[in-house]
């Protein structure tokens, strides 16, 4: 366990260094002073207590998705629909807080509760095609996500509108759903306890439930968990299920602590780098909210450099890319690994 | 071949020296193992499962990188870092799992790779006849038009074995051959490998098979836990003394069956005319049997020949197209796995890396997969994480896991303590009825015995027991009653097994000898099934 967990710590740590030098030698490329526009890209969201508020908001809605997805791949199944979870998650939420009228707090937990919904049932349907007709999860939870898109834009245009608005945005929802706002100079929001509450719930129900240990063993051998008198059918589904929950409900903390009305006209992306976020975090609920971070630091750090620099924001693609592959990629130090358990070997063998 | 003619008979055609392997995970498969083979010998590699044989071989075909250690053939260092290279060196290795494509047929898998051509064709007609003069030449007969998918075990195996010689091989490395084959069929392989040595060709057999050693074998070297614990000629040494280097200490080799219970139990399993057709093969057909208190029913016969599926069916792992299924009184017929067990069953899989174990989960939760929701391991939600370690310490002190830490992840293990680990989980519910699946497979001795004495206590106390087992010797010793299954049918049933022989039994395997198919049902039920 030790070894182990401190060689995929490594691991990660040399690929993210990796990927900033080709970062830096991709930007020294582009751009006329390449280490000035590094710096903005590595120091930016500290430059002022806007970016480091404007890069921890990022962070809630990929925490939430990074946890919908880790959760799902928990089990052994793909999760690629946490991006249309997400947004119709977003809508119901808006839907909600727009139409209903309620007491504070009521009417944010109906809101939130609303936007957990929309999204279980977004997990459901993969969950029951997979279940039912071994239909592939990751074809349609992928294509779900358009489904929940054109869906989504179809409410808010035909339903949500706000018709005094000079562009294609909802109504505003009403102050009682608000999640609220800390301070004026950032738009950190009380979303970030819902988020961190929804972290513990994860680890709690992976690693301290049986379910949570029904849909590990599913993942780890799904012929071990059948042979073992697991349900693996019944948790395939439920994954399904909570995962679209969380994604749904992250959907919602965003449009009640950021938003305020729906303005978004295409899907902002929050799946997919969900996926990103869970492998990182190796489905471990308990870093994803690490992974969401780095992740967030890299994107704002972008922004930063793209508004001082000539460097544009896509450049942080490519470190992306590059962190991925390196930390996904098996055999990636791999013969050091080998080295130190030789050595380790050895080692026990003469003290014998 | 120029060495060929100044070899005596004492030179080393094979000298592998100081091999260390170390796997990824920290298990260290060979240690420094220098391994001598003479020009024209049978030399037989012996040791427990997970003593390092299979590696060595590996490394040997350049099937595995060895960390230090080099190879010597013929003499001359050689490096060899793929298979190719060893073909290349006369080496040819019929795997214990054979490397065929079932949909060819037998010539096309004998010179694929080297095929003969016309042009740009495969020549069949030719490669047909290279294959039937090989055959002649060495005495061993094969069809070159049959499928491989068409032809028994024992039939495939020669065809490996060709395959190897075909590619001019002359040492020859034969891993576990027997495992699969019946009594009659080991018997022809062990002649076709005495006149492959009088030809002059050089054999490697590993085995854990003692007696088959000392039948076949000029001299036997024998690893323990990765390292070579000596070299002898095989008449020097008497069965016992090799066990005993191979476990370290003494071992008794035929375990005992269960006492007799005193009078008949109560029927813990009853199967009633199981039928069952896969990808058009009646796999299954009518077989009925019943298990009592108190009892361990053997089912003999070759791999292949229903068990595999009569185990799914009733451990509710597949569906049956007729029949029943009844558990402790209660039909278990199209349940769940899980609703099975429930009834009060058990499992010991047939393959523990699949079915047994999730190799990167940790001991514990291995332990606890069947009461995972159960008390007192869960209040039916939360895991109870104390209870969980408790439970843990004390099935690894109890069933004698060797491990640091119940934290470990069990594919770490060796296979004899993964194999503990399914036997501690499956026997620590108090079972009524335990399906044993080839229990003692590819375990190390020690375990093995463990294991015949966990499955004896535990029928001894009551409990009913299936016990599906390819190695003739180890079923007929274990059981009270007997079974025999050839093409998905009980063939034969013996009420005694004392004073049975293994080529008795060896003749219902083969299918060349059945008993009635009623009177087999019949004698077995005693009375009619309600």
């Amino acid at each position: 366990m030790s070894r182990n967990t401190w060689f995929e710590l490594l691991r990660t740590g040399v690929a993210i260094a990796a990927a900033l030098t080709i970062g830096f030698v991709v930007t020294s490329l582009v751009s006329e002073s390449p280490v000035e526009a590094f710096g903005y890209f590595l120091k930016g969201p500290f430059t002022s207590i806007r970016r480091f508020g404007s890069f921890l908001e990022a962070a809630v809605p990929l925490t939430f998705t990074g946890l919908a997805v880790s959760l799902v791949f928990s089990a052994g199944q793909f999760n690629m629909g946490a991006e249309g979870q997400f947004f119709i998650g977003a809508v119901a939420a808006t839907a909600a807080g727009v139409f209903l009228d309620l007491p504070p707090v009521i009417h944010t937990i109906v809101c939130l509760a609303a936007g957990m919904i929309a999204g279980a049932i977004g997990g459901f349907i993969p969950g029951v095609l997979k279940a039912r007709w071994n239909a592939s999860e990751l074809v349609a939870s992928l294509m779900l996500n358009y489904v929940f898109l054109k869906l989504g834009m179809y409410l808010i245009t035909y339903h949500l509108r706000d018709p005094s608005a000079g562009a294609l945005v909802s109504l505003p929802l009403k102050e009682s759903s608000w999640l609220p706002q800390f301070t004026r100079t950032t738009k950190l929001h009380a979303g970030i306890f819902v988020m961190f509450l929804v972290v513990f719930l994860c680890y709690y129900f992976l690693y301290r439930t049986s379910r949570g240990y029904e849909a590990r063993m599913t993942g780890q051998n799904l012929s071990f968990a059948r042979y073992s008198g697991i349900p693996v059918l019944k948790v395939i589904l439920l994954i399904q299920v909570l995962g679209g929950a969380v994604a749904g409900l992250g959907g919602a903390v965003e449009m009640l602590g950021i938003y305020r009305r729906f303005q978004w006209q295409a899907s902002p992306g929050y799946g997919f780098d969900g996926v990103i976020i869970a492998i990182l975090a190796r489905n471990n609920p308990l870093l994803v909210p690490l992974a969401a971070v780095f992740l967030a630091y890299l994107r704002v750090g972008a922004d930063v450099m793209a508004m001082y620099a000539d460097v544009s924001a896509e450049m942080v693609s490519i470190i992306q890319a590059v962190i991925i592959l390196l930390v996904t990629a098996e055999a990636f130090l791999a013969g050091y690994r080998h080295r130190l358990t030789l050595k380790e070997v050895k080692q026990r063998a003469s003290a014998s | 071949m120029g060495a060929q003619t100044q070899a005596r008979a004492t030179d080393p055609i094979l000298l592998m020296k100081g091999i260390t392997k170390v796997y990824p995970n920290g298990l260290v498969a060979n240690s420094n193992v220098t391994f001598e083979v003479r020009k024209g010998e049978i030399h037989a590699l012996v040791g427990e499962n997970g003593a390092g044989k299979t590696t060595l071989m590996k490394v040997l075909f350049g099937l595995e990188k060895p960390d230090e250690g080099s190879i010597f053939i013929r003499g001359e260092e050689v490096k060899i870092s793929s298979p190719n290279d060893a073909i290349r060196y006369g080496v040819g290795m019929v795997h214990q799992h054979f490397m065929l494509a079932p949909s060819l047929t037998v010539a096309e898998n004998i010179v694929l790779g080297a095929e003969p051509r016309r042009g740009i064709w495969f020549d069949r007609r030719r490669a047909e006849q290279m294959c039937r003069e090989l055959g002649e030449k060495y005495g061993l007969q094969v069809d070159p038009a049959a499928r491989i998918s068409d032809v028994p075990v024992g039939i495939r195996q020669r065809v490996e074995i060709l395959k190897a010689l075909m590619r001019g091989s002359d040492i020859l490395v034969l891993d576990e051959p027997t495992a699969v084959l019946t009594p009659q069929e080991t018997e022809e392989l062990f002649e076709a490998l005495k006149s492959l040595k009088e030809m002059g060709h050089t054999i490697i057999f590993i085995s854990h098979k003692l007696r088959e050693v000392k039948e076949l074998s000029d001299r036997v070297t024998v690893l323990r836990s990765g390292r070579v614990i000596g070299t002898r000629n095989t008449d020097q040494v008497t069965v016992e003394e090799t066990s005993r280097m191979m476990v370290g200490r003494d071992v008794v080799l035929r375990p005992m069956r269960p006492k007799a219970p005193a009078g008949p139990g109560e029927v813990k399993l009853l199967v009633n005319k199981l039928n069952l057709v896969r990808d058009g093969t009646h796999v299954l057909k009518d077989v009925s049997l019943q298990v009592r208190a108190g009892e361990i029913l053997g089912v003999a016969g070759v791999e292949g020949n229903g068990q595999v599926e009569l185990v799914e069916v009733i451990t509710g792992l597949s569906p049956c197209d007729s029949g029943e299924v009844w558990v402790c009184r209660q039909d278990a017929t199209g349940k769940s796995p899980g609703e099975i067990r429930d009834m009060g069953l058990s499992h010991i899989p047939q393959d523990r890396m699949i079915f047994g174990v999730a190799s990167n989960a940790s001991i514990s939760e291995n332990l606890i997969s069947n009461r995972y929701n159960k008390a007192p391991v869960s209040n039916g939600f939360s895991l109870n994480l104390k209870a969980i370690s408790r439970l843990s310490q004390e099935l690894i002190g109890k069933f004698d896991i060797k491990t640091s830490s119940a934290q470990q992840a069990v594919g770490t293990l060796s296979g004899g303590n993964i194999q503990k680990v399914v036997i501690a989980r499956e026997f620590s519910t108090g079972p009524q009825v335990i399906i044993a699946n080839q229990p003692t497979r590819g375990i190390d001795i020690g375990a093995t015995e463990s294991v015949h004495k966990y499955l004896v206590e535990a029928t001894e106390s009551g409990t009913a027991v299936l016990l599906i087992c390819a190695d003739l010797n180890e079923v007929m010793s274990l059981s009270n009653r007997l079974i025999v299954m050839y093409e998905g049918q009980v063939v034969a049933y013996f009420d005694e097994v004392e004073g049975l022989t293994e080529e008795e039994i060896g003749l219902y395997m083969l299918g060349l000898k059945r008993q009635e198919p009623d009177q087999v049902t019949a004698s077995m039920m005693g009375r009619p099934v309600e």
